[in-house]
Order: C-alpha cells, then sequence, then structure tokens
C-alpha cells in the first residue's frame, strides 16, 4: 500500500489554513465571531471525521493527522483550532471509545461529516479543577434519565447538536457516582445561556448549558451508569493532546510572525535581526518550540499506541506546549516592540489566545498533579 | 462520460531563483506543484462530474516522482490515476510529448479530455491543442467556464480572447484547454487523502503504447534548445531625480525593455 | 523545397491585429539573411480588401482565403486553411502571432503537418542556411532559450505581441494578392459558435495583475492611476492603506500587511512612501519602480527604479506616452 497521506494531509492543512483561516483570524478575533464558514468548508473536507473510521462516515484517518490539524490552524487562529479540538478530542472520542454500536451508528455521521458540531460538558461554577464536585443530577426513570442543572465554560456552544454530558446519577461509598450520557441540543429542556467574553480564542464559543428537566433516553446513557468519572478523565488525556498542539501552533505562529518582522524592521540603520538579543531571543524561542513538538507528538504516539503513559505524556505535552505557548508568544510581541502591541500584528492576538492554553482542559497545576501523581505512584 | 485530465508536475518557479555566482537556475529545494493551470482542469472534471455523472482520470507524463501530483489528484477526488513513464519519452518536445500523451488517451479511451491552458515552466500552451490533432478530435482553448447542457448533450464553453468571448457548443468527443480563472481548485479532503493510499497507480510504459521511436523522446522532437541564457536585469538600485516627463520616459522603457508593454 | 518566410496575418472584425504587422516588420529582416520572400497569410471574411495594407507593411505576396467559414475563429476552419496553404507552397517558416488565436491554431497546425513549433518567442534570428533561432522566455522569465528546429519544414514560432518592429507603412510597395480556394471538410467542424461577444475588461484582481499601478498618500486623484491601468494590458491598480482608510480604495485593493501580499511582474509605486507594513505586502514584486517626492522615503530602498518626482505629475506624462 502507498504511503502518501501524511505528505498529501500536511500539504492540504498548510494550504487550507493559509488560505482560508489566516485572513479571517483578526476580523473573528476582533468581532468575537464564530466562523462558520470556515467550519462548513472544514466540514465538507472531511476535517471533522478525520479519526471516525469509515464505516461511520469518517475519514479513516490517524491521530497524527487530526493533531497536525490543530496545530496548523491554530498557527494562524487559535479559536479554528480549538474548534476542531473540543469537536473531535471531547465527543467524537469518547463516543468511538465508549459508546456502543447503535450509539456509534446514530452518532458518528452526523460528527464526522460536519454536519453536526460536538461538545462536551464537565465543568460547573463550583466543580472547575474540584470535577468530583458535580451538581448536574441525573435521575433514572422508567424509561429516561432526568437531567437537571448547568455547566459552564463549554467550547462550541449553541453551535455543537451533541453534547458528552457528565452527570450525577447516585452515590457511592467514595463519593457520588458519576455518569456520561449524549445530550442533543434538540431535546426539551436544553438551552444555552450566556456567552462570555473572552480575554482571548474570541470567536470561539464558550456558553453556559442549562438543563431544566431534560429527559435523556437511557441509550444515551454513554458506557455503564457509574462511568462518568473515567469517561471524562480519559476523554481530557485525548483533549489535552488537542490543547497541546493549540499551544504548540500558537507558540509556532508567533515565533513564524517575529521572525518575519525582525527581518524587515529596521532601527540604527540596520535590521534588528542583526541584533545579538533579537538572535538570542530567536533562538531560545524556537528551542522551545521544537521541544513543545516533540512532547506533543510522543504523546500522539502513545495515543496511537495505547501506551500506558498516556496519561502522563498528555499532561507533559499540554504543561509543556502551554507554557511555551505564553512564554513565546510574549517574546513575541516584544520583538515586534509598539507595532507587537497594535493589532495591526497578529502577535498581540496570539498572546491572549495562550493564556487560554495554560488554564482550560486541566490548568497547568493540574497537569503538574497528574505528573507528579504518576512518579510517586511507583 | 468519461473525462481524462492531463496533468503536468512542474517546480514552482514563484520560488526559483537565479544563483548570482554561476548564473543558472537554482532548482534544488524547489517544491513540485500541480501546473495551477491544470488544477482547475482537474477541478472543472470533478465539477463535470458531479453535474452529469462522469469518471474522471488523470494522467501525466514524467519521471516517478510524479506520482505525487497525480495522488493528489486522486485526493481531490479524482478516480484514477496513470503515469506515463519510459526512458524513451525523456527528452520529448511539445509535438513528440502530445504524441505520447494521445497515445495513451487511445488506448485508455475518453470522451472529453481537460488539459490546462498552459505550464508555469514552459508557457507553451501546445501540448493540449497537438494532443487534440493526434486524436483526432476538435479542440477549445481558453475555457473560463465548461457547462453540460442536458437538453442537448453537449458541453457549453465559454472561450476567451483578449479582446472578446465566444460561447461554444460541442458534441461528442473533444479536448477543452482550462483557464485558471474557471474555479479555484478545491483543497483535497480527509477522505480522499486516506483512500488514495489504498488506489494503485496505473504505469503506462513504452511497451504498452502504440508508438513509433522515430516520433518521440529527444530524437522524435523537431526542436532542440541550442542555448540557454539567464537574462541579467540591472538589479542595482537607482534613485534618480528627474523631471516629470523624462521620468515618465524612463518607466516606459524600463517596463519596455522586460517586455511588460 | 521549402521556402520564403509566411506570416499569419490575423484579422478581427476585418481588423489587421497590430502583431500581424509586427510579423511582417521582423520577417523582412530575417527574409534579407536568405533572400526569401515575405509572404502573408489572411483569413477570414470579406477581407480581402486589407491585403494591401499587408503589402504595405513588407508583404511581397498575400494569400486570402476569404469564405463563410472563416468569419469567426474558430479552429477546424482557420487549421484547414492554413493547412491548404503549408501544403500548396511549402513554407521555411511560418510565424504568428502569439495571441489566443495564435496559440491555438499554431499548435494545431504544427502536429498536423509534423513540425516543430516555438511558443512565444521575443527574440528570431536566421542563418544564410535559413535556419531559424527562436528566443524565448522560460520559468516564468528567469531562464531564454534558444530553439531550432533543424530537420523539419516549416519551422514554426509564434511570437509575442509588441516586441518586434512594425515597417512604416508604405503605400507605394508592391506586391500580389493571390485569393486561395480550400476544399474544406465540413464533416470535421463539430465546435458551433452560439455567440461572440465583445468584452470590456474590467481590472484584474490584484493578485494577478501582471502590473500593479499602486498608489499611496502623494496621489490625489486616482483617475489618472485608472486611466494608466486601462492603458496597459494585464495591469491594476492598487493601494497603500492611507487610501483604504480615507475611504479612495476598495480594501480588496491595499498591498501591505493588512492587506494583500502581491508579486506581479513590474509595481509601480506612486507617491508611496514604504512603511514596512507596505513592503512587507510587495517586497517580492520582479521590478519595483517608486515615483515619491521624498528622496529618503523608505520605497527607494527596495526599488529598482527610483525616481524623485511628482507622481501626479508623472501620471500625466505616462497617459500621455501610453
Amino acid at each position: 500500500m502507498a504511503n502518501y497521506k501524511s505528505v498529501l494531509f500536511e500539504q492540504m492543512i498548510k494550504d487550507f489554513a493559509e488560505t482560508e483561516v489566516k485572513p479571517l483570524a483578526a476580523e473573528v478575533d476582533e468581532q468575537e465571531r464564530f466562523p462558520a464558514e470556515t467550519v462548513e468548508k472544514m466540514a465538507k473536507m472531511g476535517m471533522f471525521g478525520i479519526i471516525v473510521p469509515k464505516e461511520y462516515e469518517g475519514a479513516g484517518g490517524d491521530y497524527n493527522m487530526y493533531i497536525s490539524a490543530v496545530e496548523e490552524l491554530s498557527k494562524h487562529c487559535a479559536t479554528t483550532g480549538v474548534i476542531l479540538s473540543a469537536h473531535t478530542s471531547l465527543c467524537v472520542a469518547p463516543i468511538l471509545e465508549y459508546g456502543n454500536e447503535e450509539q456509534r451508528r446514530k452518532y458518528l455521521p452526523d460528527l464526522a461529516s460536519g454536519r453536526k458540531l460536538g461538545a462536551f460538558g464537565l465543568t460547573e461554577p463550583n466543580a472547575g479543577t474540584d470535577a468530583a464536585n458535580q451538581q448536574t443530577v441525573a435521575v433514572e426513570m422508567e424509561d429516561h434519565y432526568l437531567l437537571n442543572g448547568s455547566k459552564i465554560f463549554i467550547t462550541n456552544a449553541g453551535y455543537a447538536s451533541t453534547y458528552i454530558i457528565i452527570a450525577i446519577t447516585g452515590k457511592t461509598p467514595k463519593g457520588p457516582e458519576m455518569s456520561a450520557f449524549i445530550v442533543e441540543k434538540a431535546f426539551e429542556g436544553f438551552s444555552v445561556g450566556k456567552k462570555e467574553k473572552k480575554m482571548g480564542i474570541r470567536g470561539s464559543a464558550t456558553c453556559e448549558l442549562i438543563f431544566e428537566n431534560v429527559k435523556v433516553p437511557k441509550e444515551n446513557l454513554l458506557g455503564k451508569r457509574g462511568d462518568g468519572f473515567k469517561i471524562a478523565m480519559k476523554t481530557l488525556d485525548g483533549g489535552r493532546i488537542g490543547i497541546a498542539a493549540q499551544a504548540l501552533g500558537i507558540a509556532e505562529g508567533a515565533l513564524d510572525s517575529a521572525i518575519g518582522y525582525v527581518k524587515s524592521r529596521k532601527q540604527f540603520g540596520r535590521s534588528i535581526s542583526q541584533f545579538q538579543n533579537t538572535q538570542f531571543q530567536l533562538a531560545d524561542m524556537a528551542t522551545k518550540v521544537a521541544a513543545a513538538k516533540g512532547l506533543v507528538y510522543a504523546a500522539v504516539n502513545a495515543k496511537q499506541n495505547k501506551l500506558p503513559t498516556l496519561s502522563v505524556n498528555a499532561a507533559q505535552a499540554k504543561l509543556f506546549a502551554a507554557e511555551t505557548a505564553m512564554d513565546v508568544t510574549t517574546k513575541a510581541v516584544q520583538l515586534h516592540g509598539g507595532y507587537g502591541y497594535t493589532r495591526e500584528y497578529p502577535v498581540e492576538r496570539m498572546m491572549r489566545d495562550a493564556k487560554i492554553t495554560e488554564i482550560y482542559e486541566g490548568t497547568s497545576e493540574v497537569q503538574r498533579m497528574v505528573i507528579s501523581g504518576a512518579l510517586l505512584r511507583k | 462520460m468519461k473525462i481524462i485530465v492531463c496533468i503536468k508536475q512542474v517546480p514552482n518557479t514563484t520560488e526559483i531563483k537565479i544563483d548570482p555566482v554561476t548564473n543558472t537556475l537554482k532548482r534544488d529545494g524547489v517544491p513540485s506543484i500541480i501546473n495551477p493551470d491544470d488544477k482547475t482542469a482537474i477541478e472543472a472534471a470533478l465539477q463535470l462530474k458531479e453535474k452529469c455523472g462522469a469518471t474522471v482520470t488523470v494522467i501525466t507524463m514524467g519521471p516517478m516522482q510524479a506520482e505525487k501530483a497525480l495522488r493528489e489528484a486522486l485526493a481531490m477526488g479524482a478516480d484514477e490515476a496513470f503515469l506515463l513513464t519510459d526512458r524513451a519519452f525523456a527528452g520529448s518536445d511539445t509535438l513528440a510529448t502530445s504524441t505520447i500523451i494521445a497515445a495513451a488517451i487511445k488506448k485508455l479511451g475518453a470522451d472529453v479530455v481537460f488539459c490546462g491552458r498552459q505550464a508555469i515552466d514552459g508557457d507553451t500552451a501546445q501540448v493540449g491543442p497537438q494532443i487534440a490533432e493526434h486524436l483526432g478530435i476538435p479542440q477549445i482553448t481558453y475555457a473560463a467556464v465548461v457547462d453540460y447542457c442536458n437538453e442537448c448533450d453537449a458541453l457549453i464553453v465559454k472561450r476567451e480572447f483578449e479582446d472578446r468571448y465566444q460561447t461554444l457548443k460541442i458534441q461528442g468527443q473533444c479536448l477543452i484547454t482550462i483557464l485558471s480563472t474557471l474555479a479555484k481548485p478545491r483543497y483535497m479532503n480527509v477522505w480522499d487523502i486516506v483512500a488514495q493510499d489504498e488506489k494503485e497507480i496505473g504505469l503506462i510504459t513504452f511497451a504498452d503504447l502504440d508508438l513509433d521511436k522515430a516520433n518521440i523522446g529527444l530524437g522524435g522532437s523537431p526542436t532542440k534548445v541550442k542555448s540557454t541564457a539567464t537574462k541579467q536585469f540591472n538589479k542595482t538600485i537607482e534613485t534618480l531625480e528627474l523631471d516629470p516627463e523624462s521620468a515618465a520616459k524612463a518607466i516606459v522603457d524600463a517596463l519596455k525593455e522586460r517586455h511588460l508593454i | 523545397m521549402a521556402k520564403n518566410i509566411f506570416v499569419f496575418c490575423e484579422q478581427r472584425d476585418g481588423q489587421i491585429q497590430n502583431v500581424a504587422l509586427e510579423l511582417l516588420g521582423v520577417a523582412r529582416e530575417l527574409a534579407e539573411k536568405t533572400g526569401e520572400k515575405v509572404n502573408a497569410v489572411l483569413l477570414g471574411h470579406g477581407v480581402t480588401d486589407k491585403a494591401d495594407e499587408l503589402i504595405a507593411h513588407g508583404a511581397d505576396t498575400v494569400y486570402v482565403v476569404d469564405h463563410e467559414n472563416l468569419e469567426k475563429f474558430v479552429t477546424e476552419p482557420y487549421a484547414q486553411a492554413m493547412t491548404h496553404i503549408a501544403r500548396k507552397y511549402e513554407p521555411s517558416v511560418i510565424l504568428f502571432g502569439a495571441t489566443s488565436i495564435g496559440r491555438d491554431l499554431a499548435p494545431r497546425l504544427s502536429a498536423r503537418l509534423r513540425t516543430g513549433l516555438t511558443a512565444d518567442c521575443t527574440k528570431l534570428e536566421m542563418d544564410e542556411e535559413g535556419n531559424l533561432f527562436m528566443t524565448r522566455p522560460a520559468f516564468g522569465g528567469n531562464l531564454f532559450a534558444t530553439i531550432i528546429c533543424p530537420d523539419h519544414r516549416p519551422q514554426m514560432s509564434t511570437v509575442r505581441p509588441g516586441v518586434m518592429k512594425k515597417l512604416e507603412a508604405d503605400p507605394a510597395r508592391v506586391g500580389e494578392v493571390v485569393a486561395e480556394s480550400v476544399e474544406w471538410d465540413a464533416s470535421k467542424f463539430a465546435v458551433t459558435v452560439l455567440e461572440e461577444v465583445k468584452a470590456e475588461k474590467g481590472e484584474a484582481n490584484i493578485e494577478d495583475a501582471k502590473i500593479l499601478v499602486s498608489c499611496g498618500r502623494g496621489v490625489k486623484n486616482l483617475e489618472s492611476a485608472h486611466e494608466l491601468a486601462s492603458k496597459i494590458k494585464g495591469s491594476a491598480v492598487s493601494s497603500s492603506r492611507t487610501l483604504v482608510d480615507a475611504g479612495l480604495m476598495d480594501h480588496e485593493r491595499q498591498v501591505g500587511q493588512t492587506g494583500k501580499t502581491v508579486r506581479p511582474e513590474a509595481y509601480l509605486a506612486f507617491g508611496i512612501s514604504g512603511a514596512i507594513q507596505h513592503l512587507a505586502g510587495m517586497e517580492e514584486s520582479e521590478f519595483i519602480v517608486a515615483v515619491n517626492t521624498d528622496k529618503n522615503a523608505p520605497i527607494f530602498k527596495v526599488a529598482n527604479l527610483g525616481i524623485v518626482a511628482d507622481a501626479e505629475a508623472v501620471f500625466k506624462n505616462l497617459n500621455k506616452l501610453l
């Protein structure tokens, strides 16, 4: 069998990101506008079903392709990167991994072809890092679960039709029993609440989800009752690779922009790229980016090969890539000087976008807990 | 309907630089791409396929590395692809090239043949019409729109000239050369990117075709390259203080020297 | 034996095209080397009276096929007429203008005659033995190749319009006009012309334009810029951000960091100072001309030809010249 798919995919995604995504990035940020036209194009090109097998209308591609897509998109527009990441890692992946055949047949084709967008709801006002402190409850009735409560900071909210929702279904001696559900936007009693006004990734829709006596059919229970916490944590392992790729992309985009700028900017009669400070800054930035890339693709490898180190690999990739994104974008703004602080150049946006990667899908502190926890458990 | 699209893999000439020391083209590291007009020809074929149902076969002549261009076409949605490759084909000028490609098209069979208008590395625009002549089928060049008319089972083509356009109707077999303004070529899609790895590229060599060696390759090419030279424009930067009339004249002269006006 | 230089003299709506006259001019130069004749081929319907113009510009004999099949340009009838001439008179050379007609017809004919064809030549030379040296740009103009066609006749070439010099018309020149009749094979006429529309072409996209007439703060009146662009084929008007912000230009036509990146064959910057945001969008242009009153303007650092002058005054003179 031939082996051109990685090369062709890379070529396609670079071309697409530069031609379709980059020109919209500033506008999407400025107007806090969900880039629906880009999402539609991506859907037609099969990008929402990269990792979904062909029998569910997916492309049957690999995780590597998906992650490089998030990376390339995020080089130019972190908003677009996270739309793909949240859809794929947080909705498609858990259905693929924990869904039964009926659920896969029902939900994956629409998600893979991009006819419907996916999202995931775990975080609540009082359950952020302390994910076990959930308030949303799903009470088992005769033929359905009755869902009540709310979720916050939900990426793709409103635009997504299919949501993976974690809710409390009972008690166990160790604490609350959590379960995962596939909830459709069309279910009665489901509504989307206020939209957050954010510092960065401003085109991405981040909203509250409200459940008022939502009847979720029993066949929409994902995995077994009580599997919710495990599914959430495993899903976030995958999600973290996506966010790590987003962070990596932001850092690469800022580095590219800085290189371009210092070559054209002249001060004291010469290009500022000739100053040693500039050169050393760029060297440090590029080295960190390369290290982040190594960690991201090590995590991809762990995911593809189902290695037991996945949680740690994903946490390390996200921790390092996110902090690299913050550092590199800050340096890039500094190299741009006053212009870097204006919206004429993309680096100020990238700096704002970078910050979220240190926070969502597990803060950097959570990643450190995951990593150290694994070290000390041995 | 069976559509054959002829494409060419070309160096991305916008990235070619001249080595200032040796005064030769620096082709190393210059990426190869599908010739832009040819990529639009693929798009035109895929649109026609969507409109009236067709199979789209993409062919190219070149070294084994040209397989990538064919695979890109498959990843855009073409159904099958063939690579015409043989030592005997090397050194062919446009007439010899068109002879070989025409023989391959005859072997594969086609109702409609699409080519790009011209290739960015040669800019000759000759191979398309020459293929049509070898096949004995009509040609339409400089096509800006290609549409299928259901009632008349014919293609309706908008043919551009410098100062006008014609709307042409053509029934039956034909060859059309496509302008890149016809449509923006679609991106490769993920489904076909993955699926193309499972497809074989058909190889067509001299032995597969009804060809006379006297008409192909270097020996079968009527035209020969006698010499090549890189033209050195005055790249030195000069700033002149001129009155408006001489300034205008200087600009016109500079543009004329470069054959731009 | 093949002899004489034949020129396909393109006409549109009965108007002889400039390139045809240019080809007659260069053909005369070539013919001097070998003492051959320069013969024109005029195809069309109701065009016979145009033959005198061709003689005045250097043709010795004009072969005319005046037939309704040639009313509008369609490849096959034109190819049949040219094939008839080529087979009957066995020219040593046939020249075509590298227009959308010449570049359609010439390759068709070359394949029918099984001879070589060189496209889009910018220089033609002949040796005493009658070998034609055809020089043409390749690789986007980075390279020039000289092509020969040693063993096949006719030697065929399409020649870029505007490159060769036409001769002054000499109404006293004497030449012969020969009416040709062609045995048409109408069974090959598969293409029907449904309509032919003369188009007023609007300006090209700035990314597609070969030449950009780009204006900045130093240009107050854009009309002269548009007038200039209308006179240069393949050109368009673009601008720096200043004019876009002032509402004088569409954002579509803005070059620079927040606009488009362009790489035309020539970028003519009028009244543009050249802030780096602007330079980022155009410095890769093949040839840059800058006109600005401030001789310290940064645009001059990237210009191949910089002229310290008033942009509007230069516009006026350019529009006069072209």
